[in-house]
């Protein structure tokens, strides 16, 4: 079966690049799962989601992405995040931090906190 | 000491203190320039998708309808992105930047446009400033490694006015590009409105996909819009700062070359009069030796 070539770019540098068999990731709408010879889509992915990308050499990457785009065509997918870390790069200690003071403070603000220290621990593998 | 020594002395002590600073700064700048080109080349392909994605999207919807592509019929003012350095001793950087918008602006009242000067850096800021000029946004503090999150605030600010019926019609920025270490060239883009244009693709990427929107067309052009001039502003912030570095580099060279240049004629000068100064010594002790053994042999 065809490969997808998968980049993951945030504005000051490429996270990741290779090929893959697919790729998970939460736009606005929802879940999208992407595979070989997908229709050309081009989404919205909200904050603090989690990108997986299955059947890559080495194991899955799964990332932190907080918000951006996604962009399927000719089995090429380009993931446009605003800001994105590897799961691998993760400090758990501190995104767990962030997450126990944006459970504290309740307001509309931590919401979206709590969102995305979330996305950085799940993305690192942790139980949240 | 003849006082012509002391002088030249001190003034070579000053001149070797001062090529010590210029030529500390180079090795900074030189080691600033290939961070500031690493960053440069890593901001790249993020930039390279997002051009391809916009001009994908735009290139395939029926049409294109959004308020960042829709130019003016009577453009009246015009904002200019003005992107000079925080700190001086950078050569003709910032004079060649502040030129090149002079000349923009003064082409866009031609035209009957009145260009606002939206500035970053602290030299440019000053500038506008000094000669009283009124400026849409001013920015400083990161010329030399500017994040991602100052092209935001910027790209916030234009866009915000871009869009307010009141607010300016047309974007310019006016930056330094990279070309290599040796040349930097001012440049003038303009980035809003985009410019909706079928280009000749090359034949080897194939047609541009027709794409679906999650949600709607609408909602990802006002997302995707936005991202795309800020990665714009983004990319010219940061070759920007390569070429400031390397012109700071290059003057401050140049700058340590003239001082090692002056240390050697200084010295020439002041070994000529050190000799001058012996030479006069020694023939004074031989004209007093000889008047003295002139007069010795004169009672005998």
């Amino acid at each position: 079966m065809a490969k997808l070539r998968v980049g993951v770019v945030s504005p000051e540098r490429e996270l990741w690049s290779g090929e893959a068999d697919m790729v998970i990731a939460k736009t606005i709408d929802g879940e999208i799962g992407i595979m070989p010879e997908h229709a050309p889509v081009l989404g919205i992915l909200v904050e603090g989601g989690v990108l997986r990308v299955k059947g890559v050499e080495g194991g899955d990457l799964v990332a932190a992405v907080h918000g951006g785009f996604i962009s399927v065509g000719n089995n090429e997918v380009s993931v446009l995040a605003e800001t994105a870390e590897l799961g691998s790069e993760v400090d758990v200690a501190r995104a767990r931090d962030a997450l126990q003071r944006a459970d504290a403070s309740m307001d509309g603000e931590s919401a979206a906190a709590v969102q995305r220290a979330r996305a950085r621990l799940i993305a690192a593998g942790e139980e949240v | 000491m003849g006082a012509q020594l002391r002088l030249l002395r001190r003034r070579i002590k000053s001149v070797r203190s001062t090529a010590k600073i210029t030529r500390a700064q180079e090795l900074i700048a030189s080691s600033r320039i290939v961070k500031a080109q690493q960053r440069m080349h890593a901001a790249l392909p993020y930039e390279r998708e997002i051009t391809r994605t916009v001009s994908g999207v735009l290139s395939n919807t029926a049409k294109v309808d959004h308020p960042l592509t829709v130019q003016a019929e009577n453009p009246r003012r015009a904002g200019l992105l003005v992107i000079t350095s925080d700190r001086g001793f950078c050569g003709g950087y910032n004079a060649n930047i502040l030129r090149e918008a002079e000349a923009l602006s003064r082409l866009l009242r031609d035209r009957g446009i009145e260009p606002t000067p939206y500035v970053t850096g602290r030299k440019g800021i000053a500038w506008h400033s000094f000669r009283s000029r009124e400026m849409g946004g001013q920015w400083s503090g990161f010329s030399d490694a500017p994040a991602y999150g100052n092209a935001k605030e910027i790209a916030d600010a234009l866009i915000e006015s871009f869009r307010d019926e009141n607010g300016i019609d047309e974007i310019h920025v006016v930056s330094t590009a990279f070309v290599s270490m040796l040349t930097q060239q001012v440049t003038v883009t303009r980035i809003l409105p985009l410019e909706v244009e079928e280009t000749e693709r090359p034949p080897d990427t194939g047609p541009m996909p027709y794409y679906e929107f999650e949600p709607s067309a609408d909602g990802v052009l006002d997302q995707l819009l936005p991202r795309y001039v800020e990665s714009r502003i983004f990319s010219a912030l940061l070759q920007s700062a390569a070429s400031e570095h390397a012109s700071r580099r290059r003057a401050m060279k140049s700058a340590t070359d003239n001082a090692n240049e002056l240390i050697r004629v200084f010295t020439q000068q002041m070994n000529q009069a050190r000799q001058a100064e012996i030479t006069q010594e020694i023939s004074e002790i031989v004209g007093g030796a000889n008047a003295l053994a002139d007069a010795g042999a004169g009672k005998e």
